[in-house]
């Protein structure tokens, strides 16, 4: 998510493959390292919530995409 | 000795370089990036405009249809607590359950499920410092978005970054009322729709869990 812009991809990639999982890994560390945070949205027993995640290992194998927003901070 | 040690050192250098190399560029790359000064662009309506189209596609595309028929018709979406004794600071609700409206760009409120009786107001933002198009602000369907995401995800630590008010702060608490109100009489109709339709398909696709049922109750 990106302000005047919206939902921007960063990298798409397929986890099974070597290649794109080492991709992933790095796109989703720098992020991260931006002080992003993470969130995979899911369907579990009928209802749609969100999973924050950390580490890329958190990621389920068979997420369809993570999307990255700003971190919160206290408003006024 | 030394000239031995000089060339053993140099020895090392030039094997570790190969992987070290990479990683500095890496972090030269990223520090030069975070000491760009933003550009500055001036406010375009059509650019924001089609920001909110897309954060309204992604939102809808995360959120049950419900949330969104939801957003779409009042305006807000609710998301129902789910801390045992309420939403921490400043709400202990006995067990009872408890919501929350989320508004874009405004606090978070939260509600007893049962008496509409307000509870506190979180105020809370997310703020993209690299201001990439002049503005840290997110459109209004994204900051909805990453409202809900945080409070399914992580309610215990969205809530604790807030700053807690009472109610009445930020959102005219006749008009939060009023909103419960709307929101009453929406589930209704919507509850309706639902069972006309699964009527229709049949009984394999009747409603879905109620609202309260979702709250565990």
């Amino acid at each position: 998510m990106k302000p005047g812009h919206g939902e921007v991809v960063i990298a798409e990639g397929d986890v099974e493959l070597a290649e794109d999982e080492r991709r992933l890994i790095e796109e989703f560390r720098a992020q991260l390292e931006e002080g992003l945070w993470a969130a995979v949205p899911t369907l579990e027993g009928g209802r749609r919530q969100a999973q924050m995640v950390k580490r890329f290992e958190d990621v389920p194998r068979d997420a369809e995409r993570v999307i990255f927003f700003p971190r919160a901070a206290g408003g006024r | 000795m030394v000239l031995a040690l000089v060339a053993a050192a140099l020895v090392a250098l030039a094997l570790l370089s190969e992987e070290l190399l990479p990683r500095i560029e890496e972090l030269w790359r990223r520090f030069r990036a975070r000491r760009r000064p933003a550009e500055s662009f001036g406010y375009d309506p059509g650019r924001e405009r089609r920001a909110e189209q897309r954060a309204r596609a992604l939102l809808r595309s995360c959120v049950g249809e419900e949330e969104w028929a939801m957003y779409h018709d009042l305006g807000f979406i609710r998301v129902w607590g789910s801390q045992a004794d309420g939403p921490g600071r400043g709400g202990a609700t006995g067990g009872a359950a408890y919501g929350y409206l989320i508004y874009p760009h405004r606090a978070i409120v939260a509600y007893l499920a049962q008496t509409h009786r307000l509870l506190s107001e979180y105020c809370v933002t997310f703020p993209d410092r690299t201001r990439p198009y002049g503005s840290s602000r997110l459109p209004d369907s994204d900051d909805v978005l990453a409202k809900w995401m945080a409070l399914t995800g992580d309610e215990k630590r969205l809530i604790s970054t807030a700053n807690m008010h009472l109610p009445g702060r930020q959102h005219d608490p006749a008009r939060v009322k009023r909103d419960l109100w709307r929101l009453s009489q929406w589930e209704r109709a919507w509850m309706r729709s639902t069972a006309g339709r699964g009527a229709a398909d049949g009984p394999a696709s009747g409603p879905s869990e109620t609202p309260l049922d979702a709250a565990g109750q």
